[in-house]
């Protein structure tokens, strides 16, 4: 069995992150120079890990499917990064970001991990500035914050709507700057397909070469997966088209534990489907709920006009509109964290109040915040007679100043103008809180192969609150994991380069040409993508927003069947021998054919409700998530053997020392 | 919608190219452009043919991967959007279409309509970047204030996505507008001060040495750009440029 240790240093909490720099192993730097690591993925952890590995002195080698470092899709990310600075004075503290985080996570994160990320929060604001990432500012040259989701403080720094490419390009300058040092060198368009593993431990990676076809070996003394998610495993989800879990996957086969895959965050502001069509979803910020109110119409029939467009959403009286999240959650409104917030507008549509055709939606309003900042601007500009097309042209520039690229892109898409009605809004898949299990030094179970940022499971439990992935994966590639790679490669300075002749790459090389030639020689009838449209609606209908032992039960054996089928009857057109995006796309969908299966084999054994998992069988009266502390406060980390179905259960018990165990609520 | 695609097809970067007509049908108005080519690489696929590749990612937006040039314009005919939020209702049912790859000496083409386009890297390699170390012993962000309109500015030229529509929509080939939105974004920030001679001179020279043009100030690429970054930038880096060219002196 592999090693099986969190490794969560001893004493008081605030100080085990301390105590542990402390005392782990250092390599000297006449001695980094002799050491190479791989970074396979550039996005926030791949990127920041690489930059600052490379500062360090380590020989750095990125890889990522991209054709440059600066797509990684981090730079999607839209609303903001939380810090723990307490510049707005309104009682934040470590201990506060700590303690939202694990509530939020619904009591499934490790104490220990997520008290490290509330710690060097406040770092990371100090040295994306010193990067010259253009935050939010004042009028007095100080930085700007807002809130999120779940969260009663204003800790959010951002960027516009942009705060993920900024912060992306960031660390992007970064890794920039070692690639001109010549101590990165950066492998894009390149596909890792294998790990390779001598003598028990990570020793290089084999990839492929995207634009010629060539398989390449590359060797290393540790190797990082900063890859990213696997919501994509749905088809349709808010990830970049070819985010995957393969890396993740290739690991998990070679014996690193996959953790809690079940818990999917599904983000309650989406642009809806509009039909069969459609191959990606958008996401619209969850900072709009700062300002925007969320509502249904309160009768049926109102909502039945609104969908048929013979009523106007603007037409509707106020008192004939549900703000059911501002109902239900008086406490935190509009602002409920994620999941909670996505539950209700499904639980809505289920009832018949959906405002789309397809009755998949309910609305976002901004008209209650545009007449507000508009008066508010009306009297700072000293016109207090101002009529209401005044207040409300004042207020929309307001508005459109805080949230207008969001704006723009929604009109884009939907061809209607949100200025002017409520945007429509619905849940979709966002952020997988699962992934690859490690412990406290960002190690898997493969000694020497480490996973950083929503690649891992540690951070966020059941749940992700806003704006704490950017944190996350900046703090694991900034500040965590360049310290604790090196209590590990201290071991490894007479090593010597790994050499790449070896049985072990070659058994890896030809595992990745086999299923290449498998694949490209199949010449069957389907395309790769109805495979992964038909995964996706399994996935959705089956393992999404609501789960129940029957749905899942069935969905484990519709994926099983869909993947034989694939295997018998996918066509992969083209040659393995150049730029192949079928081919591309062919490996990962058999990879997330197996992830969806272990998917819902998770979700099935978990017999309660937390966050992201809502199993129907597991609620209160009032239709909340029922969690079971007593039997399930665990990480559950999958070993494989063979195939998904075969895999076998393992229990991290979670310990909640500093924190006591209450019911979520957020009314 | 029916429409006619004539499409730029070429195996690699040292096979000679074409434009292939292809009909399609039963177009969704709501369809996003890119969408509509995987309806038509179905199809293909369906035929045992292979489907046309083309870059893409994210599909928001933001990532900038998506180029193609679509009736002669990089990212078609609609303003402020990438190919990728480009959407069908923008087009007539009967339209033909043609879809070529972004053209410039600098972005040799991979396979069909992808180019390569790490010049873009490179030149930010050459100084696109603030010389700080990133192991965390920084100040206060707060100590370090930034007037909010240089930090808007500054904020809006970083906005720039790197897509490369600048260059394809640019006669010379000129990727002023690029490089000179990196050049801003730092030239605007304190942080960004001390390395400010060095980072100008060395962009510029590596954007020579890519093989790009220079700016005639035309202003298509401001036109096309689709995240409107502004020539402004052109005129800062042309200012940056000839100081840093005195102090070197």
């Amino acid at each position: 069995m592999a090693i099986f240790d969190s490794n969560i240093p001893q004493g008081d909490l605030a100080k085990k992150w301390t105590n542990h720099k402390n005392e782990i192993n250092l390599v000297n730097p006449a001695n980094k120079r002799n050491i190479d690591v791989i970074v396979v993925g550039t996005g926030l952890a791949g990127g920041s890990a690489a930059a600052t590995l490379a500062e360090l002195g380590y020989n750095v080698k990125t890889f990522c499917y991209q054709d440059s470092p600066r797509r990684a899709h981090s730079i999607a990310a839209q609303g903001g990064i939380n810090a723990a600075k307490n510049y707005q004075g309104d009682g934040d503290s470590t201990y506060r970001l700590f303690y939202d985080t694990v509530k939020g996570g619904d009591y499934r994160s490790r104490e220990a991990n997520v008290y490290r990320l509330a710690e060097v929060s406040a770092n990371i604001i100090d040295q994306c500035v010193a990067q010259g990432v253009p935050f939010a500012r004042e009028y007095g040259g100080l930085l700007d914050n807002r809130s999120f989701g779940g969260v009663l403080v204003s800790r959010t720094f951002y960027a516009k709507g942009q705060t993920g490419q900024q912060l992306l390009l960031g660390a992007y300058a970064a890794m920039n700057r070692q690639i001109n040092r010549g101590k990165i060198e950066a492998f894009n368009r390149h596909e890792m397909l294998d790990i390779v593993i001598v003598d028990g431990k990570a020793r290089g990676i084999i990839a492929r070469d995207l634009v010629t076809g060539k398989i390449e070996r590359h060797s290393a003394h540790a190797v990082v997966i900063a890859s990213g998610g696997y919501g994509n495993v749905f088809f349709l989800s808010t990830n970049a088209m070819g985010s995957n879990v393969t890396a993740s996957w290739k690991i998990h086969k070679k014996g690193a534990y996959f953790a809690n895959p079940c818990y999917t965050q599904i983000h309650p502001t989406c642009i809806p489907v509009s039909g069969d069509h459609q191959s990606k979803l958008t996401l619209m910020s969850e900072s709009l709920r700062n300002d925007g109110r969320i509502w249904v119409p309160k009768k049926k029939e109102d909502a039945e006009a609104i969908r048929q467009g013979k009523l106007k959403p603007t037409e509707l009286a106020e008192e004939d509109r549900d703000y059911y999240l501002e109902r239900r959650y008086p406490s935190f409104g509009n602002l409920v964290p994620r999941d909670v917030a996505s539950r209700a507008a499904k639980e809505r549509c289920d009832a018949g109040f959906g405002v789309n055709k397809t009755g998949e939606a309910v609305f976002l309003d901004f008209d209650s915040a545009i007449m507000r900042y508009g008066k508010e601007q009306a009297i700072i500009q000293g016109n207090h007679n101002a009529n209401d097309k005044e207040v409300r042209e004042l207020g929309e520039k307001v508005v459109e100043n805080k949230y207008g690229n969001l704006f723009q892109m929604y009109e884009k898409i939907v061809d209607e103008n949100p200025y002017k009605t409520p945007m429509m809004i619905y849940p979709a898949v966002h952020y997988t809180m699962g992934g690859i299990w490690v412990d406290y030094n960002l190690m898997t179970t493969i000694p020497g192969c480490y996973a950083a940022g929503e690649a891992n499971f540690s951070d966020h439990g059941a749940n992700r609150l806003g704006a704490s992935a950017l944190m996350q994966g900046l703090a694991d590639g900034y500040f965590v994991l360049p310290y604790t790679i090196g209590d590990y490669l201290a071991d490894d300075i007479r090593t010597g380069k790994i050499p790449t002749d070896t049985p072990e790459f070659d058994a890896a090389e030809k595992n990745v040409k086999d299923q290449i030639a498998k694949l490209v020689n199949n010449k069957g009838k389907n395309s790769v993508d109805s495979y992964h449209k038909k995964l996706g609606k399994i996935m959705w209908n089956k393992c999404g927003m609501a789960r129940n032992a029957e749905g899942l039960q069935e969905a484990i054996q519709e994926i099983s069947d869909l993947r034989d089928d694939f295997y018998k009857n996918v066509l992969v057109p083209g040659s393995a021998e150049s730029k192949n995006s079928e081919l591309e796309k062919a490996m990962r969908v058999a990879d997330f054919l197996e992830l969806g299966e272990l998917f819902a084999k998770d979700a099935l054994h978990r017999n309660e409700s937390c966050g992201g998992h809502f199993r129907e069988e597991y609620q209160t009266e009032e239709g909340e998530a029922k969690r079971d502390d007593e039997n399930f406060k665990y990480v559950a980390a999958w070993e494989y053997k063979g195939k998904p179905s075969d895999a076998v259960l393992h229990k991290e018990e979670l310990e909640y020392n500093n924190i006591e165990l209450k019911t979520r609520s957020y009314k | 919608m029916n429409l006619t695609l004539k499409i730029w097809r070429q195996q690699d970067a040292n096979t000679k190219g074409k434009i292939v007509d292809y009909p399609i049908s039963g177009i969704d108005e709501d369809m996003s452009f890119l969408e509509m080519l995987d309806v038509l690489n179905e199809e293909l696929i369906a035929k045992g043919e292979e489907p046309v590749e083309f870059d893409h990612d994210c599909r928001e937006g933001i990532c900038g991967s998506c180029s193609l040039q679509i009736n002669g314009e990089p990212h078609g005919p609609d303003r402020g959007v990438t190919t990728c939020q480009l959407h069908m209702r923008m087009f007539k049912d009967g339209d033909t279409i043609t879809i070529e790859p972004f053209r410039a000496k600098a972005f040799p083409v991979i396979k069909d309509l992808i180019v390569d386009r790490t010049s873009f890297d490179r030149i930010q390699q050459a100084g696109g970047f603030i010389s700080v170390n990133t192991s965390g012993n920084t100040i206060d962000a707060n100590a370090i204030p930034v007037n909010k309109h240089d930090a808007d500015d500054s904020f809006a030229a970083a906005t720039c996505i790197g897509c490369g529509a600048c260059v394809a929509a640019c006669k010379n080939a000129s990727a002023m507008l690029f490089t000179s939105a990196k050049v801003s974004q730092f030239a605007l920030l304190p942080q960004g001060q001390v390395e400010a001679t060095d980072r100008v001179l060395n962009m510029v020279r590596q954007m020579d040495e890519e093989g790009f043009g220079n700016c005639s100030n035309t202003g298509a690429c401001e036109i096309e750009c689709p995240k409107g970054i502004s020539l402004e930038n052109i005129a800062r880096m042309n200012r940056e440029y000839l100081a840093a060219s005195v102090k070197k002196n």
